[in-house]
């Protein structure tokens, strides 16, 4: 934007300061843009004036300096002029920008913002109710979605610097390329603030990998879905929850970052169940499932620090996961009572014959937790000793020992074999301070053929 | 109100139609009058057509053209028939 050099003088009718000042205006001879008639309100709305009056010097075509309301010496200083409006009081507060009424922000961000997407318009039919006509149209995961109006998606573009049209990912199952403004619009759809965006753009970026194969976590038979854990700052920054119910229902960022993602890979992917997605049972988690980790209650350290990250960046991880389920364990109080509850437990992930085949991600609740910050066992320390436990006689787990067909071939008879492969098994803190209880989140079909978990850093 | 595609925009805008039928053999034709005059006249050789070619029709009626059809009989439409001819006539 170019602008006539010398001074500018943003105002509006209903402005007492607006009016008050107007001699000193008048004085200065400065160019007066009135809020009141369409052109000013776009030029004071590209200006990004949100308060009037507003004086702006302009040299070179560019801004220099601005002063709002009415204050003769920052007057005097931005037009460089002395003893303005010399029966002015010293000083009078302005008032708000038109720009910025209620409704009409969004009104000019749609009038002068609005080219700036190229999504296709799709115009509801008046008959139509809006939430029924997109169901109809199959944008949406069985529950009703928020419309995505281009106010609302324009609003949703502010939650991130990257620019409308950059490309986040190719989405499968159709190998779709998905801009920013396709995430924006499934996040409004999913009911995400603009805050979270950045968030739902990194959960696709890592769920969009070679390692992760959203292709086939999405077409798989078992009932797993992309599980989103989020660390780093940006968990308190847009309010999530990492205690009470955690896992569940109740917190606007946890059940909507995770449903954005899956409305993504359904809208622009492609991906539906009964077409690609194949899921003979599928899951709850399904509609989107997303957590941060309990950081600042952990007995660890921070889940992506142990990922490589450094403590203060903010991360997803994407895990290809079915739904939680519990642990419940209330009497021990020594780690090593623990450890062997969860190794007991993390034995029947899929199948307790089954071995090296299925990550695991163990979710220790805050009592639980402190068993283990009372006795000073790390992460690594857990792990270690989970896997010491979790070496499993390869003669228990042949087909047809104790009786159940299923198993692993004979040939691992006389064998020791590990439950997980190494790295498979996560082990991250969240919950609420009281209930002795933790969760193990099962995996899926397991390294490079499989799923393997990816963590992104959220940007911008 | 108008709205921001979420899709790839692979497919048309557009809500895709029912696949058409190839035949009507062995499918059950449903008669839909909007209740709009003459309406019935054009249905009633239509009725007479088909049936004299053996089809199965069933008869249905609007309580009145100026509003859509009642879910109860959408849903009797859905359950009991094939294919549907609605008639728009004046």
């Amino acid at each position: 934007m170019t602008l006539t050099d010398g001074l500018v003088a943003v105002v509006k009718e209903d402005c007492p300061t607006c009016r008050l000042v107007q001699p000193v205006i008048d004085q200065l001879g400065a160019h007066v843009v009135s809020e009141d008639d369409d052109a000013g309100l776009e030029l004071s709305y590209r200006l990004e004036v949100d308060t009037v009056p507003t004086l702006i010097r302009v040299e070179g075509g560019k801004e220099q300096e601005r002063t709002v309301g009415w204050s003769r010496p920052q007057w005097e200083a931005v037009a460089r002029v002395g003893g303005l409006g010399p029966s002015l009081p010293e000083s009078r507060p302005g008032c708000g920008s038109r720009t910025l009424d209620p409704g009409v922000a969004d009104e000019l961000a749609v009038r002068f913002e609005g080219h700036r997407l190229r999504s296709r318009r799709i115009e509801l039919s008046p008959l139509e109710d809006e939430a029924d006509a997109m169901f109809e149209r199959g944008w949406t995961d069985g529950l009703p979605v928020v419309a995505p109006t281009e106010a609302r998606v324009l609003r949703m573009l502010g939650g991130t610097r990257r620019p409308a049209d950059d490309v986040v990912a190719v989405v499968p199952p159709d190998l779709a390329e998905c801009t920013v403004e396709k995430v924006a619009i499934n996040a409004v759809m999913a009911g995400c603030q603009p805050e979270y965006l950045p968030v739902v753009i990194a959960a696709l970026e890592a769920a969009c990998t070679d390692e992760f194969n959203a292709h086939g976590v999405l077409a798989t038979t078992m009932p797993v879905g992309p599980v989103v854990i989020v660390n780093g700052p940006v968990r308190r920054r847009i309010g999530m929850n990492a205690g009470v119910n955690v896992l569940g229902q109740g917190n606007r960022a946890n059940s909507t970052i995770g449903r954005a993602l899956q409305l993504v890979i359904r809208n622009v992917g492609g991906g539906r169940p009964g077409w690609v997605d194949r899921a003979a049972q599928g899951n709850p988690g399904k509609v989107g499932w997303c957590f941060p980790e309990d950081e600042e209650g952990s007995p660890f350290a921070p889940f992506h620090v142990w990922r490589g990250f450094d403590a203060a960046a903010s991360t997803v991880t994407v895990f290809a996961g079915e739904g939680p389920r519990g642990i419940v364990d209330q009497l021990s109080r020594d780690p090593e009572s623990l450890a062997r509850t969860f190794a007991a437990c993390l034995r029947t992930v899929q199948h307790p014959k089954l071995a090296l085949a299925f990550d695991a991600v163990l979710v220790i609740g805050p009592e639980h937790g402190r068993v283990f910050r009372e006795s000073g066992w790390s992460r690594e320390q857990l792990l270690g000793r989970l896997e010491e436990l979790l070496q499993l006689p390869g003669d228990e787990l042949v087909r047809g020992a104790g009786g159940i067909a299923e198993g692993l071939p004979a040939g691992v008879a006389g064998m020791t074999i590990p439950k997980f492969r190494p790295g498979g098994l996560l082990v991250v803190h969240a919950g609420g301070g009281a209930g002795l209880f933790s969760s193990i989140i099962a995996g899926w079909a397991s390294g490079p053929t499989g799923s393997q978990p990816v963590t992104r850093e959220v940007g911008l | 109100m108008k709205v921001l595609d979420p899709t790839s925009e692979r497919a048309p805008a557009e809500r895709a139609r029912t696949e058409r039928p190839a035949r009507l053999d062995g499918l059950t034709i449903g008669l839909l009058d909007i209740s709009k005059a003459r309406g019935d006249v054009f249905l009633n050789r239509i009725d007479e057509l088909l049936v004299a070619r053996g089809y199965a029709v069933r008869r249905f009626a609007k309580p009145t053209f100026t509003k859509p059809a009642p879910i109860d009989l959408r849903h009797e439409i859905a359950t009991q028939c094939d294919v549907v001819i609605e008639a728009l006539a004046d």
